[in-house]
């Protein structure tokens, strides 16, 4: 067979196997092995909720994508050029996100006739029943050959399964001409204090794998990726969304001068970012791992009370548990961050896959008027900044600031240029300085006339003794029910949230400035759509693009923006929460919908197709 | 640091709790304990905060001239909580009531407990929903007539000391709001006390529970029906203190001293620092008509409080570690260049 080394500009690997294989690892691996290599990447690990569902079922089968590429990389791709699918149901769950051409690897020795029965094939021949049949089908015996290359190892069984994935790794790193010392980093890291005699083990297997696939020909082509030629100077790393959230709160904690305190209860998509931060303590996070959600958010508005910056991560239905404290919030005027990794709801709903459902309630899931400043991150690695930006409006504005994350960011991963940080802005919360002169008072909702922020006197204050608390009161702290007290203090704290607008960056228009149609995106949407989006206008379709990171309050031109268009069609994970946000607050302009509400990010394709409708 | 007084935790503002409330003697024995408290351990006025909950009790922060925070109901123990992480130089004062602790706050109140966080906490158990005009609390004694159990209630109430208790608290005592001079006492030990003490006031609400302790407060009959125990102290109790507590087969027995062949050295010592919880246990439950309800400091061990295991971690570990900046950590693992 002719042996051919393809250059190519970009591939999507998709490894699934049982939730129990170590594919998140062997997918994360080769992503950072990639980032280290040079590669622009974006991840998307598509995992089942239970830990280990049910051994070879379809349900409990567990992806990981991998888009790498040497230029622009704005998604986890939507078919992938290689699938490893370690057992048939792993295929069986991943075969339709195959390219027309693309290559699949499957452990052949996993395809025997119950391997088969339990992932529900009536056939003999699963690439035929799928429909897969066309493509490059590479069937390697991958448990046997692991057991093969530790049968001397002196290991069980059972230690040596769980060696398949690096087996896999192997094969997967010849067909890309990946180098494997990166990953011999990573083995000698992760064992060497508690299992060294895991290091050797894991590298032969790696070795074989790699040396397999080159050996029995079975590979028509492989393939180079090159490192990205205009990446911009400076020092990289990987970063996970959820980890940039911790980093960016650990930031901004740094640049305020206030200690960290995140009062969280562990929830998926987001306790990755408690997990962080607990490691953190060594720069002065402190972390409360809460008895309940509620627990989480009054803890942390106890600690903002007392001076800290204070920060509660969850998802959904957290988000709905803490309804009542964020109203505590509001009436006490404390700076307090709400990180929402948002998932698939309602309810339980779809835990560990991705949505954008919660933007209603993150804006009016709360009893009385109560407006909370409301603002999302665009990328994995957009993150660090979100959570950054909420600290200080926070801080700076005295108010609860909801940051709308989503499991896709939370989870996915890319390459991350490390900022300078002192390029960042500032964080000055509004404190209280010096002791006030006898008989001066201090009143905690006198206001800045200008920002109408209320002054913050920590306890441990001489002579600036308050009270706060859920009950309306006046601007001197006195309870009162007087009711054009409590309109005027209605107004200013909604006029206080208003006001934010003046530090919310202005939008950005892709393509022209006005036209027949503007696509408006917000949040994790943001590389799919800007892919869509370039797509059609190589395509010579004349069409632009803006994306909203701020929710609440919108960036001031956003009615200058929507102005010079026609139509403007919001594309969003939900049945169109935005858009109807919109229409409430423009309802001069006409905003179409696009929605997807499958627990999965938009494909690109669908996208095209669907902005092709307006054009 | 100048000497405070009561008066000066006091402030302007209009005490609205009812003619006759208990709650009125329990914040005039808080507003007398916290100079004493100062005294004892140089604080200053600034220190204090006042947390409550939601209830006629928890409006106690407003009548204090101290930092204070009036949150929602169940969860001023979280709210306690946070402040004392955030700040441990802080000296934490919670007022909740019985259906604010053990009914909606019930999860915090337990687990505040089981972390031992240095706050003390001051239960009012008037066994009644007062500011949502009476409705039955999880104290209600069994088989009460209230607006939401006109045929009476149908739930065994909590004892609190038993639910402190049993979730191994370090500090527990009780006592009855008209016992002045004894809650200046108790609250005084609470606030010594390193980690979380819980203080039950047996509070009178003249409007929709009235009476609910006459049984125990009126003084005709106080001295036989109640004792209170001070630790060192043997456990004596009645009217001329020539009744006692004996242990007596697997309990305690209320015994008459020079009846029944016992003598004062059959009469237990109250041991409130012993690890032991069974005593304690036995203490805080009981009741008439056989037993006097114990009140006092039922039980105060020393052990390491949560916010100090916090601080010291966080000094350890950021002691130990390489990493002392935010620039460090975004360099730290693995990175590469582009050049």
């Amino acid at each position: 067979m002719q042996h051919k080394v393809i250059d190519t500009e970009d591939v999507v690997i998709r490894f699934a196997g049982d939730s129990g294989d170590g594919m998140q690892l062997t997918g994360s691996l080769f992503a950072d092995m990639s980032a280290i290599y040079g590669n622009a990447l974006s991840t998307f690990p598509d995992f089942p909720a239970e830990i280990r569902a049910p051994h070879g079922t379809v349900s409990g089968v567990s992806g990981y994508q991998v888009h790498i590429g040497s230029s622009d990389v704005n998604t986890p791709g939507d078919y992938c050029d290689l699938l490893v699918a370690m057992n048939p149901a792993a295929l069986k769950a991943n075969a339709k996100w195959c390219k027309r051409h693309a290559m699949i690897l499957v452990d052949a020795d996993a395809f025997d006739e119950a391997g088969m029965k339990k992932a529900g094939f009536v056939t003999d021949d699963p690439f035929v029943e799928l429909g897969v049949e066309d493509r490059t089908i590479i069937t390697a015996p991958i448990t046997t050959m692991t057991k093969e290359s530790l049968k001397d190892s002196g290991m069980d069984l059972k230690s040596i399964l769980k060696c398949k994935n690096m087996f896999t790794l192997g094969i997967a790193c010849y067909i890309f001409n990946r180098p494997l010392e990166a990953i011999y980093q990573y083995l000698e890291k992760k064992f060497s204090k508690k299992h060294p005699e895991m290091i050797a083990p894991n590298k032969k297997v790696l070795n074989d794998g790699y040396y397999y696939s080159a050996n029995v020909q079975a590979i028509p082509n492989t393939y180079t990726i090159e490192p990205v030629k205009a990446a911009r100077k400076g020092t990289y790393r990987n970063i996970t969304g959820n980890q940039a959230i911790a980093w960016g709160l650990l930031a901004a904690a740094e640049r305020s001068g206030r200690p960290l305190f995140c009062g969280s209860y562990p929830i998926t998509p987001a306790t990755a970012i408690l997990e962080e931060l607990a490691i953190h303590k060594n720069l002065g996070a402190k972390t409360f791992q809460a008895e309940d959600e509620i627990s989480a958010i009054c803890t942390s508005i106890g600690a903002a009370f007392a001076g800290d910056l204070a920060v509660t991560t969850t998802s959904g239905p957290g988000l709905s548990l803490k309804s009542e404290a964020l109203g505590l919030a509001v009436m006490t005027e404390l700076p307090l961050v709400i990180v929402d990794v948002q998932r698939g709801g309602p309810s339980t709903g779809l835990p560990t896959k991705t949505e954008q459902t919660d933007l209603n309630q993150a804006l009016y899931g709360r009893n009385g008027e109560c407006p909370i400043p409301v603002m999302t991150a665009h990328s994995p690695a957009n993150c660090f900044y979100a959570a950054y930006m909420a600290c200080k409006f926070a801080l700076e504005h005295m108010t609860p600031v909801i940051l709308l994350s989503e499991g896709f960011l939370g989870n996915g991963s890319e390459p991350w240029l490390i900022p300078d940080l002192n390029e960042y802005p500032d964080i000055v919360p509004p404190l209280v300085s010096g002791e006030l002169e006898p008989g001066q008072k201090f009143y905690p909702f006198r206001r800045d006339p200008e920002t109408l922020v209320p002054r913050w006197a920590l306890p441990g204050q001489k002579g600036y003794e308050h009270r706060k608390g859920g009950l309306e009161k006046n601007h001197e702290g006195v309870l009162s029910n007087d009711p054009l007290n409590h309109a005027t203090m209605v107004a200013e704290r909604a006029e206080k949230v208003a006001r934010i607008a003046k530090d919310v960056p202005l939008l950005h228009i892709q393509g022209e400035q006005s036209g027949k149609l503007l696509v408006v995106g917000w949040g994790g949407t943001y590389g799919h759509i800007a892919s869509a989006f370039h797509d059609l206008r190589e395509a010579g379709y004349n069409v632009s693009y803006t994306h909203f990171d701020f929710i609440n309050p919108l960036p001031k031109n956003a009615r200058e923006v929507f102005s010079g268009f026609e139509k403007v069609l919001v594309c969003e994970l939900n049945c169109g929460q935005f858009a109807d946000y919109l229409r409430s607050r423009f309802p001069e302009f006409c905003f179409e919908k696009f929605n997807k509400v499958q627990g999965q990010p938009f494909l690109v394709s669908e996208l095209v197709e669907a902005i092709k409708q307006y054009l | 640091m100048p000497v405070l007084t009561a008066k000066d935790f006091k402030n302007d503002q209009e005490v609205r709790w009812c003619p006759g409330c208990g709650d009125h003697a329990v914040l005039a024995a808080l507003q007398r304990t916290m100079p004493k408290v100062s005294e004892a351990l140089n604080y200053e006025k600034e220190r204090y905060v006042v947390v409550s909950g939601i209830g006629c009790s928890s409006r106690l922060p407003y009548y204090m001239d101290t930092y204070g925070f009036h949150s929602i109901h169940g969860r001023a123990t979280a709210i306690s909580t946070g402040i004392k992480v955030a700040n441990p130089r802080l000296t934490v004062w919670q007022a909740c009531g019985d259906g604010d602790a053990l009914a909606i706050g019930g999860n915090h109140f337990i687990h505040a407990i089981r972390r031992n966080i240095d706050i003390n906490i001051i239960l009012f158990n008037n066994q009644i929903y007062g500011l949502t005009k009476g409705q039955y609390s999880p104290t209600s004694k069994l088989g009460a007539i209230t607006k939401t159990s006109p045929y009476g209630t149908i739930e065994q109430p909590f004892n609190p000391g038993s639910l402190v208790l049993g979730s191994k608290g370090t500090f527990f005592a009780r006592s009855l709001d008209v016992e002045l001079a004894l809650n200046e006492e108790i609250m005084t030990a609470a606030a010594l006390h390193d980690g979380t003490s819980v203080v039950e006031m047996l509070t009178n609400c003249v409007i929709f529970n009235d009476g609910a302790h006459r049984n125990l407060s009126d003084p005709a009959v106080r001295a036989d029906r109640t004792i209170v125990l001070r630790h060192g102290e043997k456990m004596l109790f009645g009217k001329d203190k020539n009744k006692g507590l004996v242990l007596f087969n697997m309990g305690l027995k209320a015994v008459t001293i020079g009846e029944d062949g016992f003598t004062i050295d059959d009469v237990l010592t109250h041991d409130a620092h012993s690890d032991n919880m069974g005593i304690h246990m036995m203490l805080a439950e009981m009741k008439g008509p056989g037993l006097p309800v114990a009140l006092g400091v039922i039980r105060d061990v020393a052990d390491r409080t949560y916010d100090q295991r916090m601080t010291e971690q966080v000094a350890q570990v950021t002691d130990k570690s390489k990493i002392h900046t935010v620039y460090d950590l975004l360099h730290s693992g693995s990175t590469w260049e582009v050049k």
